[in-house]
């Protein structure tokens, strides 16, 4: 065998995985036409385009680039963060059960920002309420990776993960029952829930600068992830660095899923099911599933924000109610998968 | 050991969790030699592979080819150990060319698909070294026991750094493989590469090495060539065991054989 022999077989394993990128892309965007067109005045996809290049009437202009576009760009950016805070988390812990909602990141975000509002500290569309909501999420994220340690099971991390979860439950909770404004306690109530509904500019000015810086810290630790397959002690002999890995990893989460929850609320499992559905096309590198599962996180969201749209009910059906209605079973079924691992963590 | 020596230490101590693990250690080792280090279970072994590789914080002097290891940075450290833990373990199911190639991520090709030509010579040589080229496109986890540990070892040969740390890289093979991962060491070896091997087997170490270090609660109690560091007198007061010596085909043979 020669040279060419090895390289060869890479380029075409390449060849695969750019290609289901690039399907993965073209499916987000179309998506976003989609997402754009639908709402009591429905737009084709085509019709959309040409609104969003300044084509077609007045109103539909304004409807397409002013009142549905954020909605559309914060389940794009959201989605993807999700994706790639799942994969990375899977990646750093090794463990294909791994997300920041079962770590309770986007719990403890929400009690962040559910604090500083009943404090009066903020009112929604104030810098302080993403701040709030990145610090709570990365205290929860150090906190599990704190008691998990350097070569946690499956076992710890899902316990830490349910621990973590409950109590920040609970803080919010607490933080609403004693809460004397009804008003206050029924906007957190509901924006709890987690939805994209009535998002506007502002919004997306709040949470994309958050959700951009955390995006490129998780990405800039691709090859690391790649190296961390290997163990620790291994990868750390292979000049990875870490203690300073955890640290991005952590600080990225963090930023992404506090800067999202900051405008949306709790969406949960989109992080775990993203990875996932991943590999049988892209392969097990942690390295590689990085981009894929952040396009797939925005297509999920994509299309879970459109359904809630088209589900015809009495009531509106948020966003993040229905992720965690179809992402629990989905958890449920990967526990299943896993139950070697984890009977075996028991034992 | 006479000739210039490539991995120096000089009263290497560790504690871990407050416990002295390895207290006052000091070597030279030599290029071109394979080294066996051996002792009782908790003797500190793993330990002070790990504090040569500068993998774990330790008390003393290490020097690495005249430098001093605390002076290199973590990149510059990597190109000049491979290090082989024990277990072998890989988390994800990826194919095994793949993990080989990890073994170049110290010099920059931290992605297997784009292995530069020099890279891909490095990968190619080490898989026909211990010779795993024929599963090259297979997961590892789906690879025997055996079959993995050779993988491990192409992935340590990959970085073709001067010194090898391989921590009992014959556990739980047969004994057929055994032969065979010391005898790829050994033919590293012989190619001027410092080859360091914690093992519990005297036997492999006695005829393969050049040289073996004793250790004992943290001391490094012998040292030698095989007949001398693991005199009977050594046996009895390390191992406390009586062994079994001879000579077949010019090489030394040391089987343990009772307690004492």
């Amino acid at each position: 065998m020669s040279v060419e022999a090895v390289t060869l077989t890479n380029e075409e394993a390449a060849r695969r995985r750019i290609g289901a990128t690039a399907v993965l892309a073209a499916l987000v965007v179309l998506l976003m036409l989609i997402s754009l067109g639908i709402g009591p005045v429905r737009l084709s996809p085509l019709a959309v385009a040409e609104a969003l290049f300044g084509g077609g009437s007045e109103v539909s202009q304004v409807i397409v680039r002013e009142i549905r576009l954020p909605r559309t760009l914060l389940a794009l950016a959201i989605g993807a963060i999700l994706g790639l805070s799942g994969a990375s988390l899977q990646g750093l812990l090794r463990n294909p059960l791994a997300s920041p909602s079962l770590f309770g990141a986007p719990q403890s975000a929400a009690f962040g920002a559910v604090l500083v509002i009943a404090l009066g500290l903020a009112d929604v569309r104030s810098y302080a309420l993403p701040v709030a909501a990145i610090v709570a999420a990365f205290v929860s994220v150090f906190v599990l990776l704190a008691i998990a340690g350097r070569n946690a099971g499956l076992l710890i991390l899902i316990l830490s993960g349910l621990a973590i979860s409950s109590f920040a439950g609970a803080a919010t909770a607490l933080v609403m029952n004693l809460s004397s404004n009804p008003f206050l306690v029924l906007e957190i109530a509901f924006w709890l829930l987690g939805s994209l509904e009535d998002r506007s500019f502002q919004h997306v000015m709040l949470a994309f600068p958050f959700i951009i810086a955390g995006a490129l810290m998780l990405f800039s630790q691709r090859h690391a992830f790649r190296a961390l397959s290997l163990g620790e002690e291994t990868a750390q002999s292979l000049g990875v660095d870490v203690g300073r890995l955890r640290l991005f990893v952590i600080s990225g989460v963090a930023l992404g899923v506090g800067g999202a929850v900051a405008v949306t609320g709790t969406i949960g499992f989109i992080g775990l099911v993203a990875p996932h559905l991943m590999r049988p096309l892209i392969g097990h590198d942690p390295g590689r599933l990085l981009v894929p599962s952040a396009l797939t996180g925005s297509a999920l969201l994509l299309a879970a924000d459109i359904a809630v749209r088209i589900i015809p009910s009495t009531s509106d059906i948020k966003v993040g109610v229905l992720t965690s209605i179809i992402g629990v079973p989905f958890f449920l079924y990967l526990i299943m998968r896993e139950r070697r691992a984890l009977g075996g963590g028991v034992a | 050991m006479s000739e210039a020596a490539l991995l120096t230490a000089r009263g290497l101590g560790v504690r871990l969790a407050g416990r002295v693990v390895l207290k006052d250690v000091s070597l030279a080792l030599s290029p071109g030699h394979l080294v066996a280090l051996v002792g009782p279970n908790g003797a500190g072994k793993t330990t002070l592979l790990r504090a040569l590789a500068g993998l774990i914080p330790s008390e003393g002097e290490i020097t690495v080819g005249g430098d001093a290891l605390a002076s290199l940075p973590l990149r510059e450290r990597a190109k000049r150990f491979g290090y082989l833990p024990q277990g072998h373990l890989v988390h994800w199911p990826l194919p095994a060319r793949d993990i080989v190639a990890l073994g170049r991520y110290p010099h920059g090709a931290t992605d297997p698909a784009r292995l530069s030509p020099k890279d891909a010579e490095a990968v190619l040589r080490a898989m026909q070294a211990v010779d795993v080229m024929e599963f090259s496109d297979r997961r590892v986890t789906e690879l025997s026991g055996g079959e993995r540990s050779r993988v491990a070892l192409a992935r340590a040969l990959a970085v073709e750094a001067p010194i090898i740390l391989a921590d009992e890289p014959t556990a739980s093979l047969d004994p057929r493989h055994q032969i065979d991962v010391m005898k790829n060491l050994r033919a590293t070896a012989d190619k001027g590469v410092l080859v360091i091997v914690v093992t519990h087997d005297l036997g492999l170490a006695a005829r393969f090495a050049d040289h073996v270090l004793v250790l004992k609660e943290g001391n490094l109690v012998s040292w030698g060539t095989p007949s001398e560091g693991l005199s009977e007198r050594v046996m009895a007061d390390v191992f406390r065991i009586s062994a079994y010596r001879a000579e077949y085909q010019r090489e030394a043979v040391i089987v343990p054989w009772a307690d004492i």
